[in-house]
């Protein structure tokens, strides 16, 4: 489907495949900044409503197929509590 | 096409792999840094530019004075100092002749670096001492509650300028690029990509280079100035801030929520003090000259003494 | 170990003490000096800018002494021997580092030619009285180790002696020397390198995972780490634990600085180097420390021509002070007595062993020269009576 975002649509754009990212929220880490919802510039992410042990509300995955694995919140996170895994890097993690 | 979704197990195992938790001291974490301090993403952007370097973290030392900022050195996993207010500088410079086969950084706030250490800062800048100096500066002393700071830009609120400063705050890549640095750049904690370009290219060259990164401090700086929150300041970052590489660097001053200019400003190839000395006293005293024994020459082979 | 020839200038020498203590340093393996022009201890540094090129040392010229005492923390953390040399002004600017390197537990040696004080006072002209700031002066609870010699001689050999002990104790060694000694052109013998006993910083061999690097020994001393080799340890001024991360509680202050303390307390038969002469029938007892106690050499003798037992306690440690000898004399003498070039500072310490049971009797005397030694025999007359 045409990504609503681009008015010109270049001519191979439906074989071009994205990355395809898993965000990893380390909840109990995170101080609830904000910093990674706000500056996501795929719209991943979302305040939770829910408090983790420190009672702050970390991030969660709103919208997970639009992760692209660009980092930024891995980069952005003054607390080292977010980052994405490619797929394989998933795949490597216990079964 | 979905993502592939992760049990609780991996989540779990996850949590324990973030990429830099190789480079960190995991066993210190949480750090003491505020929500929503920058400090932490300047950390994160040096572990990441240790990592592209390719540079073992073994071949690295870390030396901060105090403040907040100074604390980075506790949380880096690698040989490092947490040393006096001021005098990371002079100390990392001792390091740096003793061992010049290392890398060593200097990563300490403007208070520490600039005001009590300002002394150190132009003398090694005016050397071209071997040295990477990382300045956060969130335009406070905010460890000791918010203090005047030689960056607080005028009217801006401290508690020993509780009627807003008056003072001209310096203009730090202008000050380090006229004492001698040879690499001189400026960014925010918003630019976390050019932080992590300009600290992997500023570790693999030699001489004095300098990197500053304005960070939010969101308890101190942001409250007491209204400014709202540490998010509230990345955001006027991100309105704010114009990368211009070629800007005249008097003109890099930064006023009260003023436009930031950032960029690379300076990127030249000079010796370092320690060449310098070792050519000059070369040269003079031709073959009585003894080129200088480092730490290196010192460790036991096989540990205890020598 | 001995020590390495090409910084030895084996042979006799015409010298005078500042250029005897960069001698000293030399042959000591010392191979950082960072410093600060003062009078009268620039002479030091001028000849080390000299000789170390020579010898593999380097040498710089910092842009005060606050940069030169933290540019020779961090050059010992790099493994070398570091000293840096100064006076009352520039001493008393390198204080906190000093307790940085008590905290840290650095070896480094730091040279102070005493001059008049306090302030600017009389900067070519000698004096004592720095001799407490050097137990003192940096804040906190802490012990080092102080050397004053009498002679250019001593000022040779007891710069190595304080190398020697500053790696074996990895503490700040300060050698009190004085502008007279500092300033006084004298014979300086200089040994062969394998004559001359160099002791170096114990490295670990406990392997990078198992290494706690303030796990103190026996003696109190921790194993130092070496750069670059995958220790990756973390030392900090903050209070901290065997890790070296600062924790702050009372308990870790206690683990931490009262070894500290304890480090140089515990082992000062160790440590004290003192001269004892004529002490079994002494009725007065001579304390002295540097050029004072050359000067008083006539007066003891001629009170000793008049039959006055005198004996002789020369202080070559003056930090940590020898408590015990004095305690133990104190109910066996009439009197002790001390010259001093300072208004009374070493003397309480005396006076405080001394417990009142023998009278202590400081003779004072103002920077700006030494003693006239009628005036130390006159005191040792009066406390013979």
């Amino acid at each position: 489907m045409p990504d609503p975002h681009y008015w010109r649509k270049p001519f191979d754009s439906d074989t071009v495949q994205s990355p395809k990212g898993t965000v990893i929220i380390i909840r109990d880490r995170c101080k609830g900044c904000g910093f990674c919802v706000e500056f996501c510039p795929r719209g991943v992410l979302v305040l939770s409503s829910e408090f983790n042990k420190k009672g702050y509300h970390p991030p969660e995955v709103a919208n997970p197929d639009r992760c692209v694995n660009c980092d930024l919140c891995e980069r952005i996170c003054p607390e080292f509590a977010i980052y994405c895994l490619n797929q394989e890097e998933i795949i490597e993690l216990a079964p | 096409m979905t993502t592939t979704e992760i049990t609780p197990q991996q989540q779990e195992e996850a949590d324990q792999r973030h990429p830099r938790s190789l480079l960190l001291r995991m066993d210190r974490m949480p750090h003491i840094w505020c929500s929503r301090c920058g400090i932490g993403i300047a950390l994160g952007c040096f572990a990441a530019a240790l990592e592209k370097t390719g540079l073992s973290a073994d071949d690295i030392t870390v030396t901060s004075g105090i403040g907040c900022t100074g604390r980075v050195a506790g949380y880096v996993k690698v040989d490092s100092f947490h040393t006096t207010h001021g005098r990371a500088i002079p100390f990392a410079v001792g390091l740096t002749l003793a061992r010049p086969d290392l890398r060593h950084v200097v990563f300490s706030g403007d208070g520490d670096l600039i005001s009590i250490g300002g002394n150190h800062f132009i003398h090694a800048a005016r050397r071209n001492q071997n040295l990477l100096v990382i300045c956060v500066n969130n335009f406070t002393y905010a460890m000791t509650g918010g203090q005047l700071a030689p960056t607080t830009p005028i009217t801006a609120r401290a508690t020993t300028a509780p009627y807003g400063s008056f003072e001209r705050p310096f203009n730090l890549p202008y000050l380090a690029a006229s004492a001698g640095a040879c690499y001189v750049a400026r960014w925010t904690a918003l630019h976390i990509r050019r932080v992590t370009d300009s600290m992997t290219e500023a570790l693999q060259k030699d001489g004095f280079r300098f990197i500053e990164i304005l960070a939010p401090c969101s308890t101190i700086y942001a409250r007491r100035n209204k400014l709202g929150t540490g998010l509230d300041l990345m955001k006027y970052y991100y309105e704010s801030a114009i990368i211009d590489h070629k800007a005249s660097m008097r003109d890099l001053d930064i006023g009260f929520q003023s436009r930031i200019v950032v960029g690379k400003f300076v990127d030249e190839d000079r010796p370092s003090y320690g060449q310098s000395m070792n050519d000059h006293l070369g040269k003079v005293l031709g073959s009585k000259f003894v080129n200088p024994v480092t730490g290196l020459d010192g460790i036991p082979k096989d540990g205890g003494e020598k | 170990m001995k020590a390495d020839s090409i910084g030895v200038l084996t042979g006799t020498h015409y010298l005078d003490g500042d250029l005897a203590a960069a001698e000293g340093a030399c042959t000591a393996g010392c191979r950082f000096f960072a410093g600060y022009p003062i009078t009268p201890s620039t002479e030091v540094a001028e000849r080390v800018a000299l000789r170390f090129p020579l010898v593999g040392g380097q040498f710089i010229q910092m842009e005060d002494e606050l940069a030169s005492i933290a540019a020779v923390l961090g050059a010992s953390w790099g493994g070398l021997k570091a000293m840096t040399v100064t006076s009352g002004p520039g001493f008393s600017l390198m204080m906190e580092n000093i307790g940085l390197g008590v905290m840290m537990e650095v070896p480094c040696v730091v040279i102070d030619v005493q001059r008049g004080g306090p302030s600017t006072g009389l900067p070519t002209l000698p004096s004592q009285s720095d001799m407490m700031q050097a137990r003192w002066g940096s804040h906190g609870d802490y012990e080092i180790i102080a050397l004053s010699p009498n002679s250019p001689q001593e000022c040779f050999d007891l710069t190595i002696e304080a190398f020697n002990l500053s790696e074996q104790w990895r503490v700040p060694v300060m050698l009190m020397m004085d502008e007279c000694v500092g300033h006084m052109t004298e014979k300086v013998i200089i040994p062969p390198a394998d004559e001359i006993e160099i002791v170096e910083r114990r490295y670990t061999k406990v392997n990078p995972e198992n290494y706690l690097p303030y796990a103190p020994c026996d003696d109190l001393v921790p194993e130092i780490a070496p750069l670059g080799k995958g220790y990756r340890f973390h030392t900090t001024g903050l209070t901290h634990d065997f890790r070296g991360y600062p924790v702050m509680s009372a308990d870790v202050q206690e683990e931490c600085v009262h070894r500290l303390v304890n480090k140089i307390r515990m082992n000062v038969d160790k440590i004290a180097h003192v001269e004892t002469t004529d002490l079994d029938d002494a009725e007065v007892v001579i304390v002295g420390y540097g050029i004072s106690s050359r000067v008083a050499i006539p007066a003891i003798e001629r009170a000793k021509r008049e039959g006055i037992k005198i004996g002789v306690i020369r202080l070559v440690t003056v930090w940590p002070f020898p408590e015990q000898l004095i305690r133990d004399l104190a109910s066996n003498v009439k009197a002790f007595v001390m010259p001093e070039i300072n208004y009374g500072q070493v003397v309480y310490e005396v006076e405080r062993c001394a417990g009142g049971k023998a009278e202590t009797r400081l003779v004072a005397h103002g920077g700006g020269w030494v003693h006239d030694p009628e005036v130390i025999y006159q005191a040792i007359r009066e406390v013979a009576k």
